[in-house]
């Protein structure tokens, strides 16, 4: 990258700026004549008429830009002056706009061009760099730090050389009234010039450490997030805070110091700049006085000196901008260039190789981190349909073996090669292809389950976007903006998923291999399960709903049996139900926004209303009074932190005392006592009353056929704006606001029945599978967002994640390391089979930590003290005298 | 079944009976009521134990496995307590417990059962004393034992 900001500035942006320069110089004479012409009309229409004879024409003469061009009548030519004003007013407004809309633009392409520079370097970083510098470090570099410099971009030429044209023309008029008044208006410029830099040096230093410092806090903020749960299992917020209050200390100083210092030289300069009408005063008074100067002089050369401070600050102004902006440039760029660097041909080329034949040979391979030499003089042949078992103790190098043979390391020293092919000149995306790589820490990006798992297909566009006429011209635009600015010229629209690599024709055999990747990942059925929780648009799928409804049909039927009586209790429009609350129950649909949240009903006015009419408000009342009691009674005693109140309360501890006093009140006056606002509070806690599991007593039989009375008014009478808020449950329609299995499921699991749930998820899974619609529920479950950084997954699925995208894309080469170390037992054998038995014929390089798995694979790799101790089958090394292998074993 | 009809019920187990009523309540509210289908198991021997069951209605037999296959050693019906073991101290469940007719149980987990005893230091006082009695009757059956052997 270019060592300085002008160095950039002039590679990049010569034409534009010179550009700049020119468009402003045209702009001048504009904004001059704009200047000139109202003295015209004060002067040449408006001057007192007194040489006339009355009666005569007023002709007048007209002068434009001092050139005489006839004579006017003087109305006819006030009315050409003022036009001729308004249109210079317009001009000189076009003129500002299109300069000012060019800086931006061009500021704006240097930035895009800057950023993607700094971000194609991110990529480029080695591996072992990303241990020293942590994302909070990069992020502000690339986002807010070089920001300012797309405003300083556009000035960078135009503005000194503008400003500082009309700083020499003001001068040279003075010069030309009087040498000895120009030299005094110029005495103390180069005071200024000696006296400033010296003290914006030290400002300068001061902003490249707070820089440093402002950096160092957002990479403690961004550990602070990442360590969140550290930070509280020791409790340290507080020595945290500390910390961070310390750094904003430092900040603080800094920006202190740097006040004075900017407010120092801001000071020096205008002191200076009032200072020489000083001299003017004294000097040129001294002058006329003596005769040598004109009254007349004096005065226009005072005129003079008015013009020349704005741009003298202007130019200083800039000065410090363009000072700060060097040393934002300077502080980033020497951040983005870490010792061995990737070149760009490897990160970002493509290039297709004949399949990998023979074996993957390592010889006299080294590879240092940090000074040390973690793996020395490694030779190594692993014929490529072999699968090979790399073990080892913690201190052997054997962890740096798996990122070494995916190459996702560069080697020290040494060769290694996959069949024919070198791999240090083998591109990246070749690479991607080819290898699969399952690390023991998995990312995954904030996106579908399913665009993770597609993520190792999209090494490069496969087929262009389809391009609707409309917009032609804006995605030719774009393209165009990306080569301007040097940008990646791919476009992100298009289609990437490469379906050749996962040996696939089209979409739907693409699904097939997904399935298969996940099978062998043994993670079909979580997804499966996922599918389940989620929701589906019966008006965009209208043939899976109806095939649902096919299923909630037959599931109906099967629980009937004797062996499912009872676990479920279904959605019935005329029957009341006893594990629903009561809620629910008066909704019997799923609120769909916010206006019959269930949390909030007893602050629906509609629901209230119909309760009232009902005649139920006062039962509401006192079955509130008695939950109250109840709740009162049972968590009074309990601290309020305990874990009862969130699982069992229907009073949170807070409100527990407010609500024992207006039990107090009840108590003495009766429920008539009550204002409306405390009656509200009652009102609201039988709402969430389920008789199957709260077994109070309160929703007794008579209680429940009156409230299925509400439940008819409620949905007979929803006025038309309502009707969007809620669905209704139908049991011959879906229902979009459901999950997939509350959908088939068409009812509530009974409470308290052992063992429902997994007995009735066996018999939904009967059902589904009956129906051929589990490759539905599968794809919908492919459709969950992960969260960020899959978050919203276990650590157990983000491996098989990992595992089921490194195997839809069918590389000839497999490195794993530690890869299914989140698993449970039985998983990890089953993922170990499966990989075995899927990649036979392919090579399979396993990094593992539990050296008697090494059993199952055609030769084992021993590594010690960072070389290769022996290999060979695992019975051979097992039965040797003083094998390495028979340590780890034992020591296992 | 109501809150007072378990509270009632909690209250004829000997473990439970000397405890504050209002305590009995907050357990018999927080406690689940599980029903199990005939030939459901209420417990597996060998497995962890994380929870004690009273039996509310219906019958369940206990099972011992042994080397012949399992062994049936009792019949478990209302009233009775199974599985405070597991909740007491960490033993594996020392038997299998198999519902014959449709059983409906009151379950307090091992979780709740110790976020109520770390609460209410008065509840662990009453399971002390009751445990004491039966370590005191244990140990005089044993006495009667040896007794009687060494009379032999």
């Amino acid at each position: 990258m270019e060592s300085t900001v002008y160095k950039f500035i002039f590679r990049y942006s010569r034409k534009e700026q010179v550009f700049i320069l020119l468009f402003t110089l045209l702009s001048l004479p504009f904004y001059y004549a704009s200047l000139d012409i109202p003295k015209l009309i004060v002067n040449n229409v408006l001057a007192d008429p007194d040489s006339l004879a009355p009666g005569s024409a007023d002709l007048r003469a007209i002068v434009i830009l001092g050139i005489p061009l006839g004579e006017m009548e003087r109305l006819w030519l006030l009315a050409l002056y003022c036009g001729l004003f308004l249109a210079l007013v317009l001009a000189n407004g076009g003129f500002k706009y299109v300069i000012n809309v060019y800086k931006g633009l061009l500021g704006e392409r240097m930035l895009r061009r800057l950023r993607y520079q700094l971000y194609s370097r991110i990529l480029r970083f080695p591996s072992p760099h990303f241990r020293r510098v942590s994302s909070g470090e990069l992020i502000p570099m690339v986002t807010q730090e070089v920001e300012p410099l797309g405003g300083f971009i556009g000035d960078a030429l135009a503005l000194p050389m503008y400003q500082g044209g009309l700083l020499i023309t003001a001068l040279f008029f003075i010069f030309m009234q009087d040498p000895l008044m120009g030299l005094a208006s110029v005495a103390l410029y180069p005071m200024q010039g000696w006296i400033i830099p010296k003290l914006q040096r030290q400002v300068n230093l001061l902003a490249k450490e707070r820089v440093q410092e402002v950096r160092k806090v957002s990479e403690r903020i961004s550990e602070t997030v990442q360590g969140v749960e550290e930070l509280h299992a020791n409790g340290m917020a507080r020595w945290e805070a500390a910390e961070f209050t310390a750094r904003m200390g430092r900040i603080f100083d800094i920006r202190y110091q740097i006040y004075r210092k900017k407010f120092f030289i801001k000071f020096l300069n205008n002191f200076l700049a009032q200072i020489t009408p000083f001299f003017f005063y004294a000097i040129g008074g001294w002058f006329v006085i003596d005769g040598s100067l004109t009254l007349g002089g004096l005065v226009a050369v005072l005129a003079a000196y008015k013009d020349l401070p704005p741009p003298w600050k202007e130019l200083l102004t800039h000065y410090q901008i363009r000072e700060d902006a060097r040393i934002k440039y300077d502080q980033v760029v020497t951040q983005f260039a870490p010792a061995g660097m990737r070149s760009d041909a490897v990160v970002f080329d493509d290039r297709e190789v004949a399949p990998f034949e023979g074996s993957l040979a390592a010889t006299g391979v080294k590879y240092i981190e940090d000074d040390d030499t973690l793996i020395d003089g490694l030779n190594l042949d692993i014929p490529l349909d072999s699968h090979v078992a790399v073990t080892g103790d913690a201190v052997s190098g054997r962890d740096r073996i798996a990122p070494l043979m995916a190459r996702l390391v560069d080697t020290g020293q040494g060769r290694l090669a996959y069949g024919d092919e070198e791999a240090g000149e083998l591109p990246e995306a070749t690479l991607g292809r080819r290898i699969g790589y399952v690390g023991p820490s998995t990312s995954l990006f904030s996106a579908s389950l399913l665009d993770n798992l597609l993520y190792g297909l999209r090494q490069t566009p496969q087929t262009a976007r389809s391009v609707l006429p409309e917009i032609e011209s804006e995605v030719a635009r774009q393209a165009r903006e990306r080569q301007l600015t040097a940008n990646s010229p791919d476009d992100i629209e298009d289609d990437w998923v490469n379906l050749g690599l996962a040996g696939v024709d089209d979409r739907s055999g693409l699904i097939d291999a997904v399935r298969r990747a996940l099978a062998v990942a043994d993670f079909e059925d979580d997804v499966y399960r996922m599918g389940l929780r989620r929701q589906l648009d019966p008006s965009s799928r209208p043939r899976e709903a109806g095939r649902l409804l096919e299923a909630r049909r037959i599931l109906e039927e099967r629980l009937q049996s004797d062996t499912f009586a009872g676990l479920v209790e279904p959605f019935d429009r005329d029957t009341y139900n006893t594990n629903a609350t009561v809620g629910e129950n008066l909704l019997f649909g799923t609120p769909v926004g916010d206006t019959f949240d269930l949390d909030r009903l007893p602050e629906n006015d509609h629901i209230m209303s119909l309760l009232a009419g009902a005649g139920l408000t006062e039962e509401f009342l006192a079955m509130g009074c008695e939950v109250a009691r109840t709740m009162i009674e049972l968590f009074a005693d309990l601290p309020v932190d305990h874990e009862f109140f969130p699982q069992f309360s229907f009073i949170s501890p807070d409100d527990l005392p407010e609500y024992r006093t207006l039990l107090a009140k009840v108590e003495r006056s009766g429920e008539q006592g009550l204002e409306e606002e405390e009656r509200q509070r009652f009102l609201a806690l039988p709402f969430r009353l389920a008789p199957a599991r709260h077994r109070l007593g309160l929703i007794d039989d008579a209680m429940q056929a009156r409230l299925l009375e509400v439940r008819r008014a409620f949905a007979k009478d929803l006025p038309e704006d309502l009707r969007d808020a809620i669905s209704f449950f139908d049991r011959a329609e879906y229902n979009s606001a459901l999950s997939l299995q509350d959908n088939i499921l068409f009812g509530k699991l009974a409470w308290g029945m052992a063992g429902s749930q997994a007995k009735v998820g066996q018999l939904m899974a009967e059902v589904i599978r009956d129906l051929d619609l589990r490759l539905l529920v599968i794809e919908l479950g492919l459709e969950t967002g992960v969260g960020i950084g899959g978050a919203r997954l276990t650590p157990a699925q983000r491996q098989k994640t990992a595992i089921a995208r490194a195997v839809l894309k069918q590389p000839a080469i497999m490195v794993l390391s530690e890869a299914t170390a989140m698993l449970d037992g039985a998983s990890q054998a089953a993922v170990m089979d499966n990989l075995r038995e899927e990649f036979r014929g392919r090579a399979l390089i396993w990094v593992l930590h539990r050296p008697s798995d090494a059993s199952h694979f055609d030769q084992v790799l021993v590594m010690k003290d960072g070389k290769l101790a022996e290999s060979g089958a695992f019975a051979e090394l097992m039965d040797r005298d003083d094998s390495v292998l028979s340590d780890l074993v034992a020591l296992e | 079944m109501s809150l007072q009809e378990e509270v009632d019920l909690l209250r004829t187990i000997p473990l439970f009976s000397r405890i504050e009523p209002s305590r009995l309540k907050l357990l018999a509210f927080t406690a689940q009521r599980l029903t199990f289908a005939p030939g459901d198991l209420l417990c597996r021997q060998g497995d962890e134990g994380d929870a004690a069951y009273i039996i509310i209605t219906g019958d369940a037999d206990v099972l011992v496995e042994s080397e012949s296959g399992a062994v049936k050693v009792a019949t478990l019906g209302p009233n009775d307590l199974l599985g405070e073991n597991a909740i007491l101290c960490d033993v594996p469940r020392t038997a299998t417990v198999k519902a014959v007719t449709k059983v409906e149980t009151l379950m307090i987990s091992k979780e709740l059962f110790f976020q109520l005893v770390n609460q209410f230091p008065s509840i662990s006082i009453e399971i002390m004393r009751e445990l004491a009695r039966r370590v005191e009757k244990t140990t005089t059956m044993l006495r009667d034992a040896m007794a009687t052997r060494a009379g032999t």
